[in-house]
């Protein structure tokens, strides 16, 4: 029992640490029509920036947690101003190569200036005590931290969309640019604005997950592919979605680590009985799995699932 | 202007043959290891060792055969087995006679296999295999050969040394073991069930399981579920970021025993596990630096952080591995003939540096030497790792650990 309420709460971080990258993939995506590749790269940069910024200039966590994000930002902006939008003119698959080379380069020049190693990037000593214990297990007062930065912006970026003057014309930018470029907005700006933002976001994910996950030049690589899942099954474009499949893909992955349910037990449950010598068998590696080892390709598997069923996702509202 | 034209060929004449007099007589030695992509650290600190050793060993003491000297060529297999494969056969192209690699014994068993059947072809050029980090047991058992030396103690040694340790803890009761799900991860933990349950039948293996590798984004559910079981030890051979991950994960969830493994220390884990490390994070290995065995091993370590700022002596082997090919050519007296030069190297026993004897045991090439059981700590650290101020600080010696160990090895000698 203690240990479902302890998943349910490390389930509940890793989830709203996705959102907080997919929120800003899926705006970008439903803008602009851009897949951005290179996104977890901007999550890394948020990461290592963040490092830099805390220690090494002595700004400290909040110092790192503030600045290092409106860097990532304007170095998102001025790559959409400067990089993407000449690419857009030529058609998808060109800006589709465009940030798939640039997440490569953003990964070659973090090595070359922090190095190959994971870097000492830890948690302030003010939120590295454990807050509260579940039996044995301790929670650590960074994870409530994270979960509170991570609602923070949500409910924000919420509010920003929905109940805003810059919302409602991102929003009608979305469905009829033209229209709203007609209206005297500047819809290239607005673009480059949200691209701007979206990368911050993902900014702050990388600040805030650095300390906890690890700093090193393989985490956007790591974290990137579970994101494009993320979006694919909450629905490109919508935020609640992004939300939804986020809090759905954390906790399936945390619950499938934490129980070693073996699959032999469950075949045999449903009535198959194992065989003799199991080196014989042709399924020898089906009966020998458990629920652990299996974990992280279940997301993938409900990525294939939602697309065969519902290939809008969960909450999108895109019939192609 | 003819005269200085002339003159000026004389001299670049003179420089290139006066260049390759001198290098035909280094005795080359192909690295063939991971120097690109994720794995790339592990790679180029192994290469910045062998060469610090070749140097500092063997050439800055005038060398072997009476004044040639060693060099290392380095070659990037991009950690791939069919990459390698064709990086060793670059190398014998270029007349290269001693092949080392270590990282991944998949790897190895691909090289040992490949320099076999090369060495049964070609008899006039035959090569040397020298393996200083594959511990995969069956390299030296049912894949065993003449020309194959494995210069690190495999895992089975290793978790035999570790276990002896571990028994010794009365107050032991639960043991968690949790490893990379591929064939070294398997074998840690069979290895590490049979010792347990034959050297303390009384202590309970509460967890076996295995995690993909390179694939987990967040060890804490591991953690939680490795707390709950109520365990006071872990056994874990994971290395790389599933190291960092897994250790910091199970140390963060409130984890109050030891962590026993294979590969906890250098390339940024001993940075990363800092204070919180400190009396839980323990590592089996040869080749303690902390304390040092002796001054020299001290001006050694101090010599290649001084060349290599950030690198760490982190295999203690390689240094074992150059002295003992040295010694091995100088008794053969050619280095030419890697057959008298295998038959030197089998049997040998050597002063190691790092203190003790290191013997290749004739049988299954495989070195014998001193194991250390030691823990990460920042007190009596004389060379810490990383740059940082932790280290390794040896707790146990096991001397001539495995020196009985039984071995399946049938080798065919030419």
């Amino acid at each position: 029992m203690d240990l479902i309420l302890v998943n349910l709460i490390d389930g509940l971080v890793f989830g709203l640490l996705l959102f907080m990258l997919s929120s800003g993939l899926t705006l970008i995506f439903s803008m602009m029509g851009v897949l951005n590749f290179a996104h977890a790269s901007f999550y890394m940069l948020g990461a290592y920036f963040g490092y830099q910024i805390s220690t090494v200039l002595g700004l400290g966590f909040i110092g790192g947690l503030i600045v290092a994000p409106i860097i990532v930002g304007i170095a998102g902006a001025g790559i959409e101003r400067y990089g993407l939008r000449r690419v857009h003119q030529y058609g998808h698959v060109p800006e589709l190569i465009f940030t798939f080379g640039l997440a490569l380069l953003i990964q070659e020049v973090v090595k070359l200036f922090w190095g190959q190693n994971q870097i000492p990037y830890f948690e302030p000593a003010y939120l590295d005590f454990a807050l509260f214990s579940v039996g044995d297990n301790a929670i650590k007062a960074y994870k409530v931290f994270m979960i509170f930065i991570s609602l923070i912006i949500f409910g924000g970026l919420l509010y920003i969309l929905t109940k805003t003057r810059i919302g409602m014309i991102i929003q009608a930018a979305l469905s009829y640019p033209k229209t709203v470029e007609a209206l005297g907005h500047n819809v290239p700006f607005i673009f480059m604005g949200v691209f701007g933002v979206g990368t911050a976001l993902a900014g702050v994910a990388g600040v805030i997950a650095g300390p906890a996950l690890g700093t090193f030049p393989g985490m956007a690589f790591t974290l990137g592919s579970i994101v494009f899942v993320t979006i694919v099954v909450g629905g490109l474009g919508s935020l609640w979605g992004a939300l939804l499949a986020s809090l759905l893909i954390g906790w399936m992955t945390t619950f499938a680590a934490s129980y070693n349910i073996k699959m032999s037990s469950i075949l045999e449950g449903i009535g198959f009985s194992k065989p003799e010598v199991l080196s014989d068998s042709m399924f020898q590696d089906l009966w020998t799995l458990t629920l652990p080892q299996i974990g992280p390709i279940l997301p993938y598997l409900l990525m294939v699932l939602i697309l065969v069923f519902r290939p809008q996702g969960l909450l999108g509202k895109r019939e192609s | 202007m003819i005269k200085k034209t002339k003159l000026g060929i004389a001299v670049t004449l003179a420089a290139t043959l006066s260049a390759s007099v001198a290098f035909a007589e280094n005795i080359k030695i192909a690295f063939v290891d991971p120097l690109s992509g994720p794995f790339a650290t592990t790679g180029t600190n192994g290469a910045a060792e062998w060469t610090y050793a070749a140097d500092v060993l063997v050439n800055d003491k005038g060398g072997v055969l009476g004044g040639k000297n060693f060099e290392i060529v380095t070659f990037d297999n991009k950690m791939s087995g069919k990459e390698s494969l064709i990086q060793v056969q670059v190398a014998i192209d270029q007349g290269i006679r001693f092949i080392a690699q270590g990282n991944s014994s998949g790897i190895a068993a691909a090289i040992t296999d490949a320099v076999n059947k090369h060495n049964r072809r070609n008899p006039d050029d035959r090569v040397l295999f020298l393996n200083y980090s594959a511990v995969d047991p069956v390299l030296t058992n049912e894949k065993c050969n003449f020309w194959h030396f494995r210069f690190d103690a495999n895992a089975d040694i290793k978790m035999d040394a570790l276990t002896d340790v571990m028994a010794k803890k009365e107050d032991m009761a639960k043991v968690y073991l949790i490893g990379q799900d591929y064939s070294f991860g398997k074998a840690v933990a069979a290895a590490a069930e049979r010792n347990l349950t034959e050297k303390r039948p009384d202590v309970e293996i509460v967890g076996n399981e295995l995690h993909p590798i390179g694939k987990v984004k967040d060890f804490t559910p591991y953690a939680r579920k490795i707390v709950a079981s109520g365990a006071d030890s872990v056994i874990t051979g994971n290395w790389g970021s599933d190291m960092v991950g897994l250790g910091k994960a199970i140390i963060e969830a409130g984890f109050e025993g030891q962590i026993y493994t294979y590969y906890a220390a250098s390339n940024g884990i001993t940075r990363t596990f800092g204070e919180a490390g400190k009396g839980h994070i323990n590592l089996v290995a040869e080749g303690a630096i902390n304390p040092p065995a002796s001054d020299r091993v001290s001006a050694y370590v101090d010599g290649f952080e001084a060349k290599y700022p950030d690198h760490d002596i982190s295999q203690a082997r390689i240094a074992n591995a150059v002295e003992m090919l040295a010694k091995a050519i100088d008794e053969a007296g050619t280095a030419d003939d890697v057959v008298k030069v295998a038959y030197a190297l089998e049997g040998m026993v050597h002063d190691s540096i790092w203190g003790g004897t290191v013997t290749m045991r004739e049988s299954d090439h495989q070195a014998i030497q001193n194991v250390h059981v030691a823990g990460h700590t920042n007190e009596n650290i004389r060379h810490p790792l990383d740059n940082s101020e932790y280290g390794l600080l040896t707790k146990v010696t096991v001397e001539n650990a495995g020196m009985d160990s039984p071995t399946t090895c049938e080798m065919k000698r030419p």
